[in-house]
C-alpha cells in the first residue's frame, strides 16, 4: 500500500445524512469477481439526477468528499470503498462513520476523516460560496482544510500509522504467527470445526 | 481492559479470543473460531491470497455457501444471468482450490449463509463468527461474538484466522415485559431502531437481555441481533441460556458426548456478571409494543402500525429533518397518513431476518384457508433448502399456494435483489426484511419493513395490516397463529440427516 501524508484537490459537498452503501453502490454492480473498475457504479442512481453534485463541473475532479453524519451505514460491501477510490477520492469527511464502511477505508487506503457537524456545516458553506474550493486533508497534523477553514479529524491511532507507513495489514498479522499456532494449540475440542473429523 | 468489576457477555468473550494484546492504542489480535463464506464478496479475497501466494490456514473452520446470487425458481437449470453466474463459478472454483466446504445450489444445506451456519450447529455460545456480510451479527442470538466484515477482512481472516479490532464498547438494551399476542421479535427490534437511530449503536457491541428476550426462541432472538447493523452496531448478543442449549443440542456439529458437558459448563459462565458495568444503557417496555412497520428509506424511520407518518419539521435535528423529507418524496408519501391506509404491491416473506421455520408457520398461521388481496404479488422464500424441505413437511408450501403466494426455493432473493426477485420502479412492498434503503429490493422500488405476521396480514387485506385486522376475529388473534414465544421446537429427524456434500 502507498503511504499516505496529505490529500489535496477539489472538495465535493455531499449534502445527505445517512447516506447507506446500498446508495454509494447499488447491489447490480456486487456480481463482478474484480477489485476495480467501480468509477461508473458509484452513486449509480443518484448520478442519474442531472442535479446531482457529481454531474457538476465544478466538481469534476473531486478528490474530498464532505457529507453529513452516518456515512457508509448498512451492508459491509467494500465495493463501496472501491467504488469511491476508482472515482478519484482519496478521503472522505463526515461527523460520523458506519463501523464497517470506516475498517474497509482504513484496509484500501482511503481515508475517513471524522469531524463534528458544525464543521461539515461549515465547510459545505464555503464550497457553496466558491465551488472548486481546494481542500487538504493531512494526516500528519490529523487537520482539514477547506479554502482558510482548518479543522481538526478523528482518525484511530493505528489506522493512521498504517497508513502513514503503508503497512500491509495481512504481513502485519503473520509477523505474530507462532502466537496464533499456540493460541490455536489451546483450542478446546467442542468448538466447531466445518470438516468432518478425520 | 483492567475493570475491577465484573464483565459483561461480549468482554468474556472478546478477552478468550485474544491472541496478542495490543499495546500503546494497538488493537488486538483476535482469533476467529468460525468463518463462513458467499460468493459476493469473497472473490476478490481469494484472488488477494493467489497474488501472495498464501494459503487459507484453517480450512476446517472456514465454510462456504451460495445465496446472494442464486434463483429462486427453476434452479436445476444453469444460471441465466452471466455476471451472477461467473460469481458463482467463482466461488466453487475457490473453494475447489483452497480446499474450503461448499453447499452449492441444489445442496440439501444450501441456503442464506446466516440460516446455514445455526441450523447446522456451528454457531454456538462462546465464539467468534465473521462473515463478509453485515448480517453476521445474526449469530450473536448464540452468545457468539459475530460480526460482519469487509473484503480485506475477508481475505485476512482466510490468511491468518485472526483480525487485529479495537475492543467494541458496550451497550445493554433491556426489554422487560410480556409481548402482547400478534406482537414479535420484528417489532421489538424495529422499535429499538427507531429509538436509538441508526447511528447509536456505533462502535458498541449490543446485549439484548430482560425478561421479553430471555422468553424469545433462539429465531426471535435471531431476528434481533440480526438488525444491530441497522442501529449501526456490528455485533448484538444474548446470553446462551437453555432455550439455547435445546435448539443446539443434536444438531450436526454441535459438540457431543464429553466435549457437550465441557462446552455447557463454560458456556454457563457466559453470562454477563451481575456486578459487570455496560457503557450505555437503553430500556424498553415490552407490554407497550404493538406491531411496527417503517414509513421511510432507513430502518429507524418506523412508527407503531396503528399509527401516522410523522410529520418532517416533527425531528429536532435538521438532518433528520431533510432525511424524512427526501424519504417521504422517494416513498411517495405524505405526512399524516395513516399507516393503515397505505396499499401494497408486493409482499416478500423471506431474507436472513425472518426466513426460519418458524417465521414461515407465524406467516402461514394467518394466511391459512384465505386468498390474497387482488393485485398483490406474494413471495415466500424460505431461508434454506432444508428450512423449506422442513416447511413443505408442515404442509405449509401448500397453505402458501393455496393462498395464491409464490412458494419458492432458497435464498437472499428480494431483500436485495441481486438475482432476478426485484420490485419494478414504483412498486410498493411489505417485507419481512432488514433494509428499507432507496432502490434496495430493485431500482425505485419502495419497502416498509414488516415482521411475518403483519406481512401475513398485509398480503390478505393489500393494505398494511396486522392480524387483529382481518375479518371476523374482532380485534382477536387467530387461534393458529404463532406468538413470539409459542413456536414449536424444530423436528430432530430433519436437523441430524445428512450434512456434508
Amino acid at each position: 500500500m502507498e503511504k499516505i501524508t496529505v490529500v489535496d484537490g477539489v472538495a465535493v459537498p455531499l449534502e445527505r445524512a445517512q447516506v447507506d452503501t446500498d446508495q454509494i453502490i447499488p447491489a447490480e454492480f456486487l456480481k463482478r469477481v474484480t477489485k476495480t473498475g467501480f468509477d461508473d457504479a458509484l452513486f449509480f442512481a443518484w448520478r442519474q439526477d442531472p442535479d446531482f453534485v457529481l454531474n457538476d463541473p465544478a466538481f469534476a475532479s473531486g478528490t474530498v468528499l464532505v457529507a453529513g453524519p452516518d456515512f457508509g451505514t448498512g451492508s459491509s460491501r467494500e465495493h463501496a470503498v472501491w467504488a469511491l477510490r476508482d472515482y478519484g477520492f482519496r478521503a472522505v469527511i463526515s461527523p460520523r462513520f458506519g463501523d464497517i464502511f470506516r475498517g474497509n477505508s482504513g484496509k484500501q487506503g482511503l481515508l475517513a476523516a471524522q469531524v463534528t457537524e458544525d464543521a461539515v456545516e461549515t465547510m459545505w458553506r464555503l464550497i457553496r460560496e466558491k465551488p472548486g474550493i481546494p481542500a487538504s486533508v493531512d494526516l500528519v497534523s490529523k487537520t482539514v482544510t477547506v479554502g482558510e477553514f482548518t479543522a481538526p479529524f478523528e482518525i484511530d491511532d493505528y489506522t493512521r500509522w498504517r497508513l502513514l507507513e503503508g503497512l500491509d495489514d495481512i504481513a502485519l498479522t503473520l509477523r505474530d504467527e507462532s502466537s496464533i499456532t499456540r493460541f490455536e494449540n489451546a483450542r478446546q475440542s467442542w468448538r466447531p470445526l466445518t470438516l468432518p473429523a478425520q | 481492559m483492567a475493570k475491577a468489576l465484573g464483565r459483561t457477555l461480549a468482554e468474556k468473550v472478546w478477552d478468550d479470543h485474544v491472541v496478542v494484546r495490543g499495546e500503546d492504542g494497538a488493537p488486538d489480535l483476535l482469533y476467529i473460531d468460525l468463518h463462513l463464506i458467499h460468493e459476493v464478496t469473497s472473490p476478490q479475497a481469494f484472488d488477494g491470497l493467489r497474488m501472495a501466494g498464501r494459503p487459507v490456514r484453517r480450512p476446517d473452520l472456514t465454510i462456504a455457501t451460495e445465496d446472494h446470487n442464486t434463483p429462486t425458481l427453476n434452479i436445476t437449470k444453469q444460471i441465466a444471468d452471466p455476471v451472477s453466474r461467473i460469481q458463482i463459478e467463482t466461488l466453487r472454483r475457490n473453494c475447489e482450490e483452497f480446499g474450503v466446504r461448499l453447499h452449492p445450489l441444489g445442496d440439501v444445506e444450501q441456503g442464506i449463509v446466516h440460516v446455514v451456519g445455526p441450523q447446522l450447529g456451528l454457531t454456538m455460545p462462546g465464539i467468534t463468527v465473521v462473515c463478509g456480510d453485515s448480517h453476521t451479527s445474526t449469530h450473536g442470538a448464540f452468545g457468539a461474538m459475530a460480526f460482519g466484515i469487509g473484503t480485506s477482512e475477508v481475505e485476512h481472516v482466510l490468511a491468518t484466522q485472526t483480525l487485529p479490532l479495537t475492543p467494541f464498547k458496550t451497550m445493554a438494551i433491556t426489554v422487560e415485559g410480556e409481548l402482547r399476542d400478534g406482537v414479535t421479535a420484528k417489532d421489538i427490534i424495529l422499535a429499538v431502531i427507531a429509538k436509538i437511530g441508526t447511528g447509536g449503536g456505533q462502535g458498541y457491541v449490543l446485549e439484548y437481555r430482560g425478561s421479553a428476550i430471555r422468553a424469545l426462541s433462539m429465531e426471535g432472538r435471531m431476528t434481533i441481533c440480526n438488525m444491530s447493523i441497522e442501529a449501526g452496531a456490528r455485533a448484538g448478543m444474548v446470553a446462551p441460556d437453555q432455550t439455547t442449549y435445546d435448539y443446539l443440542k443434536g444438531r450436526p456439529h454441535a459438540p457431543k458426548g464429553a466435549d457437550w458437558d465441557a462446552a455447557i459448563a463454560y458456556w454457563n459462565t457466559l453470562p454477563t456478571d451481575e456486578d459487570a458495568v455496560f457503557d450505555a444503557e437503553v430500556f424498553l417496555d415490552a407490554n407497550e409494543l404493538e406491531p411496527f412497520v417503517t414509513w421511510g428509506t432507513n430502518p429507524g424511520q418506523g412508527v407503531l402500525l396503528s399509527d401516522a407518518i410523522p410529520a418532517p419539521e416533527s425531528f429536532d435535528d435538521p438532518n433528520e429533518q431533510a432525511s424524512a423529507r427526501r424519504a417521504l418524496e422517494y416513498m411517495d408519501l405524505a405526512a399524516g397518513t395513516r399507516m393503515k391506509d397505505i396499499r401494497v404491491d408486493a409482499v416478500f416473506m423471506g431474507s436472513c431476518t425472518n426466513s426460519r421455520i418458524e417465521d414461515l408457520r407465524a406467516f402461514a398461521s394467518v394466511i391459512k384457508g384465505k386468498k390474497k388481496a387482488d393485485g398483490v404479488r406474494v413471495m415466500v422464500v424460505p431461508g434454506s433448502a432444508r428450512v423449506r424441505l422442513e416447511a413443505e413437511a408442515e404442509g405449509i408450501d401448500k397453505i402458501v399456494e393455496e393462498f395464491g403466494a409464490e412458494w419458492r426455493f432458497a435464498g437472499c432473493s428480494m431483500c436485495l435483489g441481486m438475482n432476478p426477485d426485484q420490485l419494478a420502479p414504483g412498486e410498493r412492498c411489505a417485507s419481512t426484511s432488514n433494509r428499507n434503503f432507496e432502490g434496495r429490493q430493485g431500482k425505485g422500488g419502495r419497502t416498509h419493513l414488516v415482521s411475518p405476521l403483519v406481512a401475513a396480514a398485509t398480503a390478505v387485506r393489500g393494505t398494511l395490516s396486522g392480524p387483529w385486522d382481518l375479518e371476523g376475529l374482532d380485534g382477536r388473534m387467530p387461534e393458529t397463529a404463532v406468538g413470539a414465544g409459542a413456536a414449536a421446537q424444530v423436528g430432530n429427524d430433519l436437523r441430524t440427516q445428512g450434512g456434508t456434500r
